[in-house]
């Protein structure tokens, strides 16, 4: 039982690190503010949210894990925030220019 | 070496990085930007140190709240700032500066070497009288008991800041609100984040403080989420920041340090010593102190960042 859970969480975690990965190289080479902005995002939505769903099998207590998902539940709404705000800053900058 | 350690190696890498490209950056903006990463770094790099309550502290004033403070110093400056500023220093003085900031870096790695391997360490007797505070953590025994005054005092500075802050302000603009009206139609994204944001962050905030007897946590760190909530809502423009002579506000101003100092003196007639508490009553007497200086964090903080009155006071 708790190789299968140790396999699961490898797995996710690795995941979710591929995601980070790819965020980060989407960041650095991608042309533009938006699409380096939609690069961004992958890494914070899937890339956090496949770290924590590996992270809930080895969570001590139910109140752990519901933090960890909080967590990652906060981080979406900044991140989705951030985004937005970004998005509409580059695009303000774009019709002024 | 293990895992660990190579970890623990690249993150002091990291934040060295981080570090340079803050002072090399050119622009004001890009230099806050790469000052809060650095805070953030530093906070995992205390985790590592086990030292969770610096952590949470160093997240939260070093790269949250100076971070805040220095970005919009960045935008004020933003109109000013022109190529030529970066000439304002000549090579002679650049170089003195550089020499001098070496020498002190050197002087500072060259004691950190020279620490004895056991260095002094007041920790176990730190840790033996903490049953007697009725406190688990000891971090907090030190704040509000073994070394209370000094807390006390810097909750004075706290307030000395504000008061600071608000003589800036021009003399017609004296006891009136500082930041923008509240807005008729506030910018959505920013809205929703606030109104999502807030009443779970206040929740946060008053839990940190309220663990903070036990576990890492405390008033300052919760004080410092309430104050970030605050802001949010201000920055949303979702509410106003109040006037400055608003008598609600500069009670709560003074409230932390008036509560601390008033214990402190009451120690000293009931309990035999300036800041002593009476044995039985020390957690009780702590966690009133610290209801107070959460508040007070909660008002200054944004009050620091809202900057100085610009709007004439209304009657």
């Amino acid at each position: 039982m708790s190789l299968i859970s140790d396999l699961f969480s490898i797995a996710a975690i690795g995941a979710g690190v591929f995601f980070f990965l790819a965020g980060t190289v989407g960041l650095l080479r991608f042309p533009d503010a938006l699409s380096r902005l939609h690069a961004l995002t992958k890494a914070d939505n899937l890339g956090l949210g496949l770290v924590v769903l590996g992270l809930l099998p080895l969570s001590d207590s139910l109140l752990a894990a519901l933090k960890l998902v909080a967590i990652w539940a906060l981080v979406q709404l900044a991140g989705a925030t951030a985004a937005q705000l970004v998005g509409r800053a580059v695009r303000r900058k774009g019709s002024a220019a | 070496m293990s895992v660990l350690q190579a970890l623990d190696i690249g993150l002091a890498l990291l934040a060295f990085a981080v570090a340079a490209w803050t002072i090399f950056a050119r622009g004001a903006f890009a230099a806050t930007v790469g000052y809060v990463v650095y805070g953030l770094l530093l906070s995992l790099v205390w985790i590592r140190l086990f030292a969770v309550d610096v952590a949470l502290t160093e997240a939260a004033i070093g790269s949250g709240v100076t971070g805040i403070l220095l970005i919009s110093a960045a935008a004020r400056l933003r109109g000013g700032e022109t190529a030529g500023d970066e000439k304002s220093l000549s090579g002679a003085a650049r170089l003195f500066t550089a020499v001098l900031c070496a020498l002190v870096a050197l002087a500072l790695a060259g004691v950190v070497l020279l620490l004895p391997d056991q260095g002094p360490s007041l920790a176990p007797q730190s840790m033996q009288h903490l049953p007697e505070t009725g406190l688990g953590n000891p971090v907090t025994a030190v704040l509000i008991a073994y070394r209370s005054f000094d807390t006390m005092l810097e909750k004075v500075v706290l307030v000395l800041a504000v008061v600071g802050v608000w003589s800036l302000a021009a003399d017609r603009y004296w006891g009136g609100a500082p930041g923008e009206a509240r807005a008729e139609r506030p910018e959505p994204t920013l809205a929703f984040l606030a109104q999502v944001l807030a009443p779970l962050g206040i929740l946060v905030g008053v839990h940190i403080f309220w663990v903070g007897a036990d576990e890492p946590g405390g008033a300052f760190q919760g004080g410092a989420i309430l104050a970030a909530m605050w802001m949010i809502v201000m920055m949303a423009r979702l509410t106003e920041a109040p006037q400055t002579n608003a008598f609600w506000l500069r009670l709560t101003l003074v409230a932390g340090p008036v509560v601390f100092l008033t214990a402190g003196v009451a120690g000293a007639i009931f309990a035999g010593g300036f800041f002593a508490y009476p044995p039985g009553f020390a957690k009780s007497i702590i966690l009133f102190i610290e209801t107070f200086m959460v508040l007070s964090i909660a008002v200054t903080l944004p009050m620091l960042v809202a900057g100085p009155p610009r709007r004439e006071p209304r009657q």
